[in-house]
């Protein structure tokens, strides 16, 4: 099978092996993709973030039925926590989208966290430039049950959809630091529960605070289970879309965004080396030093990193040191 | 680095029962594997699409309803005309000894009836995923 003709066909097998390839770091997934980058930049990246049990996956369901009646072709990404102590996983966002799956229309894939903390998977990025590749129109990534620090998605997606639920806390939670400063858009979900006005109010209360924007984001009560408001939510997203293409927001965020991404990439990169040209012996001879007080660990990391070429004594003058 | 096995689990057919799926999704879980799993009532098109989607290495299907000797051959069937020959296939459930051959002929790679030990379905699936 070739891998790349096929995801240029919109193939499904050869998405999902790529997808595969680039979650096992393999070196091929990066090739194609940097072949095809040219191509990326058709689809919308939507990120669906908020609690575990708040509905993210019946929300993304319920979002992507809408955009398949209006013959959008749409990718999910969702993503679930990998155990720290097994590696292992169970991904189980598929339950909630189960009719979707056999639509020629749609491609779902599960990811496993893999260590990454963010909220994220490590392979991300590169799984939402295939299913852009691919030919989504639209691509929804569901982060894991995300707590109050989880903020990786607003690096990925265009729009950020903060999904809430009632009854997780006092007005004090809505003006915390954090996943809340990451909204582009708000829903109550499940507002046929007690407290879902309480809960809208705060977060409007919270919102109004906000100055550092121009954009105020709304925020929409819906009962995803039901289907119920979900296509105002979905106009709401819409709006979000219509201020981003409005002066030179979107490449704003595009920027920030991209900028973000290569310094991420310069760390994995300079990790990767330190790894892969097994300099342990350097390491261990700065440990010693370390350890006998000859050397503190600052110029340790210093000196280790010049051994690389990776920084010119000046620039660390400069960059490092000050 | 060793890269996760990943399964799908699934449950064809109409049948409620779903606790053994879980127990066996939880001890591959545990055992390190990326388990995909996909609930009850699940129509063969919809597990093969979800092997396919999810490139999985096994699917690992249960059934209590009586149904095997349609469901699981149909799975496999349709895995093959879709082209997905790299898939290890393996079965579970209230499955009569006699049926047993049968559905082994028909391509699902083993059979796991209860009491089986759950260390014996993970290494089998592990000494024997085709990728």
């Amino acid at each position: 099978m070739d891998i790349k003709a096929g995801l240029l066909k919109g193939d499904k097998r050869a998405a999902a092996r790529l997808i595969t390839w680039a979650e096992n770091g393999d070196e091929e997934a990066a090739n194609i993709i940097r072949e095809c980058y040219h191509l990326t930049g058709k689809a919308r990246i939507i990120g669906i973030t908020g609690p575990p049990g708040a509905g993210k996956s019946t929300v993304t369901d319920k979002l992507a039925k809408l955009l398949r009646m209006q013959d959008k072709k749409v990718g999910i990404i969702a993503v679930d926590p990998t155990s720290p102590f097994t590696g292992g996983a169970i991904l189980g966002d598929r339950v909630r989208m189960n009719d979707l799956s056999t639509d020629p229309g749609v491609f779902i894939r599960s990811m496993g966290t893999r260590g990454a903390l963010g909220g994220l998977s490590k392979a991300a990025h590169d799984a939402v430039r295939i299913l852009d590749i691919y030919g989504s129109d639209y691509i929804f990534i569901e982060t894991v049950g995300v707590g109050q620090s989880e903020v990786d998605i607003v690096k990925l997606a265009d729009t950020v959809v903060m999904v809430m639920v009632p009854g997780l806390g006092d007005d004090i939670q809505a003006i915390k630091a954090g996943i809340m400063e990451i909204g582009d858009v708000f829903s109550v979900n499940k507002s046929d529960r007690e407290g879902a006005e309480r809960t809208a109010t705060e977060i409007e209360m919270m919102l109004d605070y906000n100055k550092s924007s121009d954009f105020r984001p709304e925020v929409v009560n819906i009962v995803a289970r039901d289907n119920q408001k979900v296509d105002k939510l979905l106009e709401a997203i819409e709006r979000h879309w219509e201020y981003l293409c409005k002066d030179n927001n979107y490449q704003d965020r595009k920027k920030n965004n991209i900028r973000t991404e290569i310094i991420s990439l310069i760390n994995q990169y300079i990790i990767t080396s330190i790894q892969r040209n097994n300099h342990s012996n350097l390491i261990q001879s700065m440990v010693e030093k370390v350890l006998c007080k000859e050397l503190d660990p600052y110029s340790a990391a210093i000196e280790i990193l010049q051994s690389f070429n990776i920084v010119t004594e000046q620039q660390l003058d400069r960059q490092i040191l000050k | 680095m060793d890269r996760p096995i990943r399964v799908v689990v699934a449950k064809p057919g109409l049948d409620g029962h779903d606790r053994g799926a879980k127990v066996v999704a939880r001890a591959l879980r545990d055992a390190g594997m990326e388990v995909i799993y996909t609930g009850l009532r699940q129509t063969p098109e919809q597990i093969v699409e979800a092997v396919i989607q999810e490139d999985a290495d096994c699917l690992a299907m249960s059934i209590l309803s009586g149904a095997h000797n349609h469901l699981f051959p149909k799975v496999v069937n349709m895995l093959k005309e879709r082209g997905v020959e790299d898939v290890l296939v393996v079965g579970g459930g209230v499955i009569p000894e006699d049926d047993i051959p049968g559905l082994l002929e028909a391509g699902i790679a083993a059979i796991f009836t209860p009491g089986t030990p759950t260390t014996l379905t993970i290494d089998f699936i592990k000494q024997n995923i085709k990728k």
